[in-house]
């Protein structure tokens, strides 16, 4: 029986708690009597057979829909989109669960005789994916049927011929999608549901979107209205693809959505990395050895060596749930799995939260995790990982540990350079950059080739990453960084702190002496229920 | 009087190169300049009069002269012994100030009837700068007769000769020739109304000449968006106080220019970088060495031009895009009388004093030399010899 997350009260026998610290890790020593540390639930135990699980699902399905067999005729029009790359962190072991559900699907079409089938990736305005992620989510036998006839491919959403306006929700969202998608008789989305934002009318109405879609939930109003964009019933972000998903209703597309969650396995249970996900008073000798030579191992190699290495790594995660259907009614189900895996309740607001962001977020995979990321994965979603408010209290600190290298993907993110150089260092104030910058950078022409042909984030990207994480940056009182590169840092408008012991001295010039400290400890991943 | 001399010692002048390469400015320590005792300047005729410089600045072609690394481009139209400093403000012998315009054309070499740019009233084109009653020397403070700034006595010529109104410091008044160069790039810049006026601008440099062009720039009516390239957070600032709608690092310009101008690179493999598909209407390059040569040249727009503000040298350069983009180079050497006018007004409405961020008296003039020669590192933009004290002369 797994057991669940959990708040631990820092005392004095409580030992150094791990941090993540990018493509490497810190052992601190949190300050007895006024620290806490939340403690993801370990992995839920998955199911016992997957493939029965997904037949179970596509011939049961929940809310207002047909077995997908009842809904698959010859002749007709199929088109199955599936998450990108951005899904899941790290990247799963073989097989991907969307591979497995695919084949179900095309297995089903096929006996029902149907026969036009296009496989699209729902990335929106994220890179395309490359052959071998390709491979990876949908596996080699799909992939070596479809793509080359192409009938798999990436979305495009800057491709005028194939993207279809259905029409204006009631709050003047313009709602345009993928053609293919919009004009076949069926679309199944296939997801994975990480994490709680996931899943739902976002997987259609945003994945397979184009900016001039986008742009109406993916902003600063919606972002600072979002509290959080992990809870979608407090979410704008939700609000508004949830209007857009009664307006593709509308319009007549007809989605059987797949959902699926997988549990908290991240670092597998053997292995070097195996004792990230173990608790600290829990270590063994052996687990210390490992991770002391682990540490060290990595000091000795260069950055880029150490990125490959940990940019290789697939988890082992196990799936928990398999839902299919009709959207509302299945991503109900599917919050419940992921609260059930994710969700540890915690009594009140800190003054101090502090956090260890990993070496990776959902937009560089197999990539640089430069300074705008860093901002994103720890002001937009770690911040945002609470249901009720936020862990910690408004003007509270928030100290993440990274080390926030000034460097960046030249391929897949060259609009981030040019963000990071020509837009922060004249604001860092969310509202300013996007009434100054954002259209600048959205129809800028060679963003948009590199979007449509390279590898390329599109131009509006990193100011969506921003926007993430405005929500805390109107909030937060400060944030600092600990052992990051001090240039960067400071154009993110953060303060630097060389130990986490600094910037808790740091920090108390913001919230007074004596404060309480909150670790969220993530990941595997944790999000807290704030009473 | 005390005077820095500038001796012909080609000796010396190797040794000041190699010391320079090492270490800009310490070619003053080893090189031909040195402090010395002198007789003061012979007036050349009765037209002549005294001037005791007050502040003379340092200026990067002198600092190229010291450090060894001019070009022998001016061997014929320099004449020696001569005493540096052509930004001078000084005292005439009636008690009143006046700043030095110091190119010697054919008025103040005595010729007549003048050359065709001197007729022309273009003094900074005139062909007879090694004729007439004066010994070669495009300018005084490059001459053996007239005397130069550094020091406590010159001559000049009286057209060479500007009032300074008693609302003007010392500080502003020693500005007013670099701003009289800047005045002249704008115009050069801006067309002299004879074509259209560039919309987009990419100003490498924020030296002193790349600080007071922007300012001559917005001084002269351009509206354009500049972009200026400067190293330093305080020559950033500057940079856009004084009309810089963007400041770069000379790193960052490519991009900049690229996202600016909407241009698409031909190097997919490197999107970040790479030769632009288009690029700003003029680059004004102050600095004028091989680097901002070869980056005015990657990011000016095919057709658009190239005006070199700072002293080039010899130089290393890939034309090809000159010629497949039929882009053009021109040089901008010094101002007419006009832009000196120009340029005294501009001085005390843009307050150019604050550029002076140090000075010195001659005494101490290597480490003058030095300072000058890293003043971007060390925080300053211009420096000068503070020459108002006798002790100091």
């Amino acid at each position: 029986m797994p057991r669940p997350g959990f708040v631990l009260d820092v005392d004095k026998s409580t030992p150094p708690v791990l941090f993540h610290h990018g493509e490497g890790f810190r052992l601190e020593k949190l300050p007895a009597d006024r620290s806490r540390v939340i403690y993801p639930g370990e992995p839920l135990e998955p199911l016992d057979d997957v493939n029965a699980a997904i037949q179970e699902a596509l011939l049961n399905p929940v809310g207002d829909s047909q077995p997908l067999p009842s809904l698959l005729t010859p002749g007709m029009k199929l088109t199955i989109a599936f998450d990108d790359v951005s899904l899941p962190l790290p990247p799963m072991k073989r097989p991907d669960i969307r591979q497995r559900v695919i084949e179900a699907v095309l297995d089903m079409a096929a006996a029902a005789g149907v026969d036009d089938v296009h496989l699209i990736a729902a990335l929106a305005l994220h890179r395309r994916m490359t052959e071998d992620e390709l491979r990876h989510a949908v596996g080699d036998r799909v992939y070596d049927a479809f793509a080359p006839h192409g009938a798999l491919y990436n979305h495009d959403a800057e491709d005028p011929d194939n993207l279809a306006f259905l029409g204006t929700t009631k709050h003047g969202e313009e709602v345009e999608i993928n053609k293919r998608a919009a004009e076949s008789d069926l679309l199944v989305y296939v997801n994975i549901n990480i994490v709680s934002m996931d899943g739902g009318h976002k997987s259609t109405a945003t994945g397979l979107a184009s900016y001039r879609s986008i742009k109406h939930h993916h902003n600063v109003h919606t972002m600072q209205h979002s509290k959080s964009f992990m809870d979608r019933h407090s979410s704008e972000l939700h609000h508004s693809n949830w209007r857009m998903g009664k307006v593709i209703k509308d319009a007549g597309v007809k989605v059987f959505q797949i959902e699926t969650t997988i549990n908290n396995d991240t670092f597998g249970q053997e292995g070097a990395m195996s004792v990230l996900a173990k608790r600290e008073w829990e270590w063994s000798a052996k687990d210390r050895v490992a991770f002391v030579g682990m540490q060290q191992g990595l000091k000795r190699l260069s950055s880029s060596t150490r990125r490959k290495i940990f940019q290789s790594h697939r988890a082992p995660y196990g799936v928990t749930s398999v839902t299919a259907g009709e959207i509302e009614a299945v991503h109900e189900i599917t919050l419940q799995h992921c609260f059930d895996q994710h969700l540890v309740e915690v009594e009140g607001q800190t003054d101090i939260l502090t956090m260890g962001l990993p070496y990776i977020c959902p937009y560089n995979v197999n990539s640089i995790m430069n300074p705008i990321l860093v901002m994103c994965l720890g002001l937009g979603y770690f911040f945002n990982m609470y249901r009720g408010k936020p862990l910690v209290r408004e003007g509270g600190v928030l100290i993440m540990t990274h080390p926030t290298p000034w460097e960046f993907h030249p391929v897949h993110h060259p609009s981030y350079i040019d963000f990071f150089e020509q837009v922060l260092s004249e604001t860092t104030d969310p509202k300013v950059i996007e009434a100054t910058y954002e259209q600048q950078f959205a129809e800028d022409e060679w963003y948009r080739h590199l979007y449509r042909t390279s590898y390329a984030y599109h131009g509006v990207h990193p100011f969506y990453m921003w926007y993430w994480g405005s929500h805390a940056l109107q909030h937060l009182g400060r944030v600092i960084i600990v052992g990051g590169d001090v240039r960067a840092v400071k154009r993110l408008g953060f303060k630097s702190a060389s130990t986490l012991q600094d910037a808790f001295e740091m920090a108390e010039d913001v919230v007074g002496p004596r404060p309480t400290i909150t670790h969220l400890k993530n990941p595997p991943i944790v999000m807290a229920d704030v009473k | 009087m005390k005077a820095l001399v500038f001796k012909r010692k080609p000796g010396k002048y190797v040794a000041a190169g190699i010391a320079g390469r090492l270490s800009a400015g310490k070619g003053a320590a080893v090189g031909p300049l040195s402090l010395r005792d002198v007789d003061e300047p012979e007036l050349p005729t009765d037209e002549w009069v005294r001037l005791r410089p007050r502040l003379a600045g340092i200026c990067g072609s002198d600092l190229a002269t010291i450090d060894g690394h001019s070009s022998r481009y001016f061997e014929p139209i320099v004449s020696f012994p001569f005493t540096p400093g052509h930004e001078v403000v000084g005292d005439l012998d009636d008690g009143t100030r006046a700043v030095l315009i110091p190119v010697l054309s054919c008025v103040t070499r005595g010729i007549d009837p003048v050359c065709p740019a001197c007729a022309a009233g273009r003094t900074n084109r005139c062909g007879r700068i090694a004729y007439g009653h004066l010994e070669p020397g495009l300018q005084t403070g490059f001459c053996a007769d007239t005397g130069g700034g550094w020091s406590g006595e010159l001559v000049a010529h009286p057209s060479q000769l500007l009032a300074v109104p008693d609302t003007l410091t010392d500080e502003q008044a020693v500005m007013v020739e670099p701003t009289a160069c800047a005045v002249h790039a704008a115009r050069a810049v801006l067309g002299g109304g004879t074509g259209d006026a560039p919309s987009t601008i990419a100003l490498l440099g924020s030296g002193t000449l790349g600080l007071l062009t922007l300012a001559a720039l917005r001084a002269e009516g351009s509206d354009a968006h500049v972009v200026a390239t400067g190293k330093y957070p305080h020559q950033k600032a500057l940079a856009t106080s004084l009309g810089a709608t963007q400041v770069a690092s000379p790193g960052e310009l490519g991009r900049v220019v690229r996202r600016l101008t909407g241009a698409w690179l031909f190097d997919d493999a490197s999107p970040h970088r790479g030769q632009l598909s288009d690029g700003v209407d003029v680059v004004v390059d102050c600095v004028g060495s091989e680097a901002s040569l070869t980056q005015a040249l990657e990011v000016v727009a095919p057709g658009g031009r190239i005006v070199v503000v700072g002293m080039p040298g010899h130089t290393s350069l890939d034309l090809t895009g000159l010629w497949h983009r039929e882009t053009s180079i021109a040089g901008c050497y010094a101002y007419t009388r006009d832009d000196f006018e120009a340029a005294l007004a501009l001085v005390a409405a843009a307050d150019l004093g604050r550029l002076v961020s140090a000075t010195y008296p001659l005494a101490r003039y290597e480490q003058a030399i030095e300072h000058a020669a890293n003043a971007g590192a060390r925080g300053a933009v211009k420096v000068a010899f503070d020459l108002r004290k006798k002790d100091r002369r």
